[in-house]
């Protein structure tokens, strides 16, 4: 049974080998380390990552490319989902650096290191075409998540939080795994493309595959952090340490619309009318609960959590008016607009996160919406960028938030589904209310703490620059809209 | 015609000098920033001069128009131009520009830089709105707007001024965001084009020209505001400072009923005349139920902001009455409105800074104290109750004519208000200026100072140059009007 073995082709899988090898060698390296402020791991890892973008511009061929017996693939979707991913976690690493050095618990070489192994289960997910890989690759990322929370332990919120983010994410990951198994049974494979087939060719038996789908759909909403699966993320949004928070509130964004394209629209699009209709209700669901429940929060962090979760219903939008009575016709402008909304939360949310680690010091959480009183009298310049982000993420023009929602809704009016696009605009409307209030805390309020800024020089230079991108970006979309349309024409 | 990219320069010129106004940042700067401000509204303001001077009156088309693609992706250009019916508005707008800022001059000591700056790109964004030809151009500048708008109110304005900032932003997001999916709607419909004038002759059927006027009728009539989502306009005008209060009655209000003349005639015609009997209704409720509100406020700001709903309430009426005399009234009454209002709020203003009090009845006799200011505040509240020779009469005569052709009834109701308008204005004035000096806080008043001289001068001016020969105005509409009328008149259903 040996004659049949081949080398798989390893180019398409170089730079998960690349981050993998150099997640290693730095646990190790770490460890000979003497400096109490970790330069040289952190600039290793940055070095990682940005090396992990390099190997991707130079292994991209912009074909589907199938390897590993067809479990992993790469395609320009993941080329270009990997690079946005590796340009969050450079930043969320720059933006977390000065508040892990003020703790001491967080301060390990293994911060670093996890957050490694989280952003390669992120490229597994992004790139999987097999159950098992998608397996692999979110546990991967949540068990590294897990143990992020759970680094400052000290804090009871840190631990409480690990502990209910664990036990929700295995019961997510059961549910997925059960969906899985179940569609397994209907169509006899794991592979995601060959699901596809055996589904296209017909025969398979209908009502067992619904009930996995069921599950699987459940499983993935777990993941993205959608009503009525979404109770961890407040929670786990609040309690993490705020650079984890930042951590898992942009990154995986991506990772998790990447599977939700690879199992219902790579694998299951033949079902479309089926998960459509349970996705519609669970985004309604989403910005609904999200939106209405954020404006009763006084913890920024919480008020972000609940945001995240209206965002996500929001991004699902675009994933549901794909193919509109089997007529496939709208489903790259569909899908491209959702992955243009992910990309674009991404880069609000790295941001605001990092608006709170800018404001933190040691001793000092900045995590409550009050701790942004008067900011415009302390920092007109931050506050400035605040402002933007605040506005962007309520979708107001000219800021990329505006051109995310517009991008999507009109996805969804394309697809003739205008009551649902009516919804969505007044739970943003309901939405607009809280970031608003940021705002006016910021800007109408005297302050209480006269404390100035300590944040190191290159955490302002780059988030300046996040503020500012949020606002070009807003000017000029176009950039980043055909680049999305591009690689989806190209991968799907 | 100019080679010169006018209206671009019209919309970034104030803006880039509001940024950079605002990198000044500290009060230490202060008489920098103003002056600044200052250069740039005026910069500003020139770049308009030559777009009425340069216009072909005899073209009812686009006039200045730029062209250039800004998001392929989805067909969205960057496409500017004026014709006879906005062109006024841009000029008006980097005039009350430079009033705005002159107006502040002495009174804003806090993060004035800031102030300055929210207006100069405030003015930049609203002549975005007025010389778009795109949808989505149109709709970016149209929301943008607000974020200054809440900053101003919110910032600089009274005790009540952060219940009155989220009211104002979030009644006109809800509007807008309706009128965003109208927009995607037409989008669709027209095959994947923004462009307005492309929708201009899009044939559309009569069910999906109700909805959608009815979708550009909410974004509008809270722009406007008009009866009974008029709320939110009395609570900005009493928070926002003087400066906001003149922008948002000079011209931010003129936005929504632009906005009927841009979207809903032209593209919506045959549920524009459907439907033009509720408009018609809900501007005579404006003008006579709101006339009569304006007639009890005891807050001078509160009495003036009424007054605008009542004199919009005008405007609308005049647009839909499908004729070239109401419509052409209609926009000399918002042009005059935008110089008669500005000018009372910052005559209340002036009285405001003094006594720091808004109440009619904290006043009384100022005309002892204030002689000079009491001849020119008399000026504009004749003009304000529409008294022949000032602007105020024209544009009511006009679009009252043109009611008297559509239904008599009608022309009897809007009349009316000519009543009630000269008796909330000139009882206020009774009431505030005439009889004995009522307190020690009017005892101690000073006249106006050259810088409000200056001010209330120009708008004198123009006021009675509108009133006595409003030919230069009347005659850049009359071809644009025409058309407008010739394309409402035919049927878009096929």
């Amino acid at each position: 049974m040996f004659d049949n073995f081949v080398v798989p082709n390893l180019l398409p899988a170089a730079p998960e080998m690349f981050l993998a090898v150099m997640a290693l060698a730095i646990l190790m390296i770490d460890l000979l380390v003497k400096d109490s402020r970790r330069t040289v791991t952190f600039v290793l890892t940055q070095l990682t990552l940005i090396g992990c973008a390099a190997i991707q511009f130079a292994t991209s061929t912009g074909e589907v490319t199938y390897t590993f017996s067809n479990m992993f693939v790469d395609d320009l979707m993941s080329d270009l989902l990997k690079l946005f991913l590796y340009m969050t976690v450079v930043i969320v690493m720059f933006y977390s650096r000065g508040y892990v050095i003020d703790r001491e618990s967080m301060n390990k070489g293994e911060y670093y290191v996890l957050a490694l192994f989280a952003t390669l289960g992120m490229m597994v997910m992004i790139s999987a075409n097999h159950f098992l890989t998608i397996y692999i690759g979110i546990e991967l990322l949540s068990l590294s998540l897990y143990a992020m929370v759970a680094m400052n332990r000290d804090s009871v919120a840190s631990t409480e939080a690990a502990m209910k983010y664990f036990v929700l994410g295995a019961l997510a990951s059961g549910l997925l795994l059960y969906g899985m198994s179940m569609i397994y049974g209907a169509t006899g494979t794991l592979e995601i493309t060959g699901i596809a087939e055996r589904l296209y060719g017909g025969g398979v038996n209908k009502s067992v595959l619904v009930f996995g789908l069921v599950f699987l759909v459940a499983g993935l909403a777990f993941k993205l952090g959608v009503v009525p699966f979404h109770m961890w993320i407040p929670d786990v949004y609040q309690g993490a340490p705020t650079s984890v928070t930042l951590f898992i509130g942009s990154a995986p964004k991506l990772a998790a619309f990447a599977i939700v394209m690879r199992l219902l629209v790579n694998g299951l699009i033949t079902m479309a009318a089926d998960w459509q209709t349970m996705l519609i209700v669970l985004s309604v669901l989403s910005m609904a609960i999200g939106n209405l429940a954020a404006i009763a929060q006084t913890n920024l962090k919480r008020m972000l959590a609940y945001s995240a979760i209206s965002h996500m219903g929001f991004m699902l939008l675009g994933i549901v008016t794909g193919v509109v009575g089997g007529d496939a016709r709208y489903a790259l402008n569909a899908y491209s607009s959702s992955m243009f909304y992910v990309i674009a939360y991404v880069l609000m949310s790295a941001g605001t996160f990092g608006m709170i680690l800018l404001m933190a010091r040691a001793g000092f959480e900045a995590e409550e919406i009050s701790d942004f009183k008067g900011l415009n009298k302390r920092s007109p310049w931050f506050a400035g960028i605040m402002l933007m982000l605040m506005f962007s993420m309520a979708g107001v023009p000219f800021f990329i938030g505006f051109f995310a929602k517009f991008s999507v809704l009109q996805a969804v009016v394309a697809a003739g589904y205008i009551w649902l696009a009516i919804a969505a605009v007044l739970f943003s409307l309901i939405g607009a209310f809280y970031y608003l209030r940021v705002v006016k805390v910021m800007y109408f309020d005297a302050p209480t703490d006269d404390t100035p800024l300590t944040a190191p020089m290159d955490m302002r230079i780059l988030i300046s620059a996040n503020g500012l991108a949020v606002a070009l970006l807003g000017i000029f979309p176009q950039v980043i809209m055909s680049l999305c349309a591009y690689a989806l024409l190209r991968s799907l | 015609m100019s080679t010169y990219p006018l209206l671009s320069l019209a919309i970034w010129i104030p803006i880039f000098a509001g940024l950079v106004v605002l990198s000044i940042g500290s009060d230490r700067n202060a008489p920098l920033a103003r002056m600044l401000s200052l250069v740039g509204a005026v910069a500003a303001f020139l770049i308009t001069i030559p777009l009425w001077t340069g216009f072909d009156v005899a073209n009812g088309g686009m006039q200045f128009v730029e062209l250039g693609s800004w998001i392929p992706r989805f067909n969205i250009n960057y496409h500017l131009g004026v014709d006879g019916i906005s062109m006024l508005f841009v000029v008006l707008n980097a005039f009350v520009t430079i009033i705005v800022v002159a107006a502040g001059w002495e009174v804003i000591q806090t993060k004035v830089a800031q102030y300055n700056a929210a207006f100069l790109i405030m003015s930049g964004l609203m002549n975005g709105i007025f010389t778009s030809l795109d949808g989505v151009l149109f709709y970016v500048f149209f929301e943008a707007s607000l974020i200054p708008m809440y900053l101003i109110i919110g910032v600089w304005g009274g005790p009540n001024r952060v219940y009155a900032a989220f009211k104002f932003f979030l009644y006109t997001l809800f509007g807008s965001l309706l009128f965003l999916i109208a927009l995607m709607y037409l989008f669709i419909q027209s095959g994947g084009s923004f462009s307005i004038l492309e929708w201009h002759k899009l044939p559309i059927g009569l069910g999906a020209q109700v909805w959608l006027f009815l979708a550009f009728l909410v974004a509008f009539a809270v722009k406007v505001p008009m009866w009974p989502v008029h709320t939110w306009l009395p609570d900005a005008h009493v928070e926002a400072p003087t400066g906001g209060s003149i922008v948002l009655a000079a011209i931010a209000l003129k936005l929504g009923a632009y906005g009927f003349l841009r979207f809903s005639l032209p593209i919506l015609p045959d549920a524009s005349h459907e439907l033009s009997g509720l408009v018609v209704a809900l501007s005579l409720i404006a003008v006579v139920y709101i006339g009569f509100v304006a007639l009890v406020q005891e807050d001078m700001k509160k009495l003036v902001a009424y007054s605008s709903i009542a004199h919009m309430g005008f405007v609308t009426l005049g647009f839909f009455m499908f004729s070239p005399m109401g419509i052409e009234g209609a926009l000399v009454q918002m042009v005059s409105h935008g110089f008669v209002s500005g000018a009372m709020f910052f005559c209340i203003g002036v009285m405001y800074d003094r006594v720091h009090s808004r109440q009619i009845a904290d006043y009384g006799g100022v005309v002892n104290k204030m002689p000079k200011f009491a001849a020119l505040f008399m000026l504009f509240t004749m003009a304000n109750a529409g008294l022949p020779a000032t602007s105020g009469f024209v544009g009511e005569f006009m679009v009252i004519l043109g009611a008297v052709k559509f239904n008599f009834w009608v022309a009897f109701a809007a009349a009316s208000s000519m009543v009630i308008g000269a008796a909330y204005s000139l009882w206020m004035y009774k009431r505030v200026i005439f009889g004995d000096v009522a307190n020690h806080h009017v005892e101690e008043l000073s006249d106006i100072n050259m810088r409000e001289f200056a001010i209330l001068g120009t708008l004198a001016i123009a006021t009675l140059w509108m009133g006595l020969y409003p030919q230069p105005f009347t005659e850049v509409m009359h071809a644009s009007v025409n058309d407008l009328l010739r394309h409402v008149a035919i049927s878009k259903i096929q």
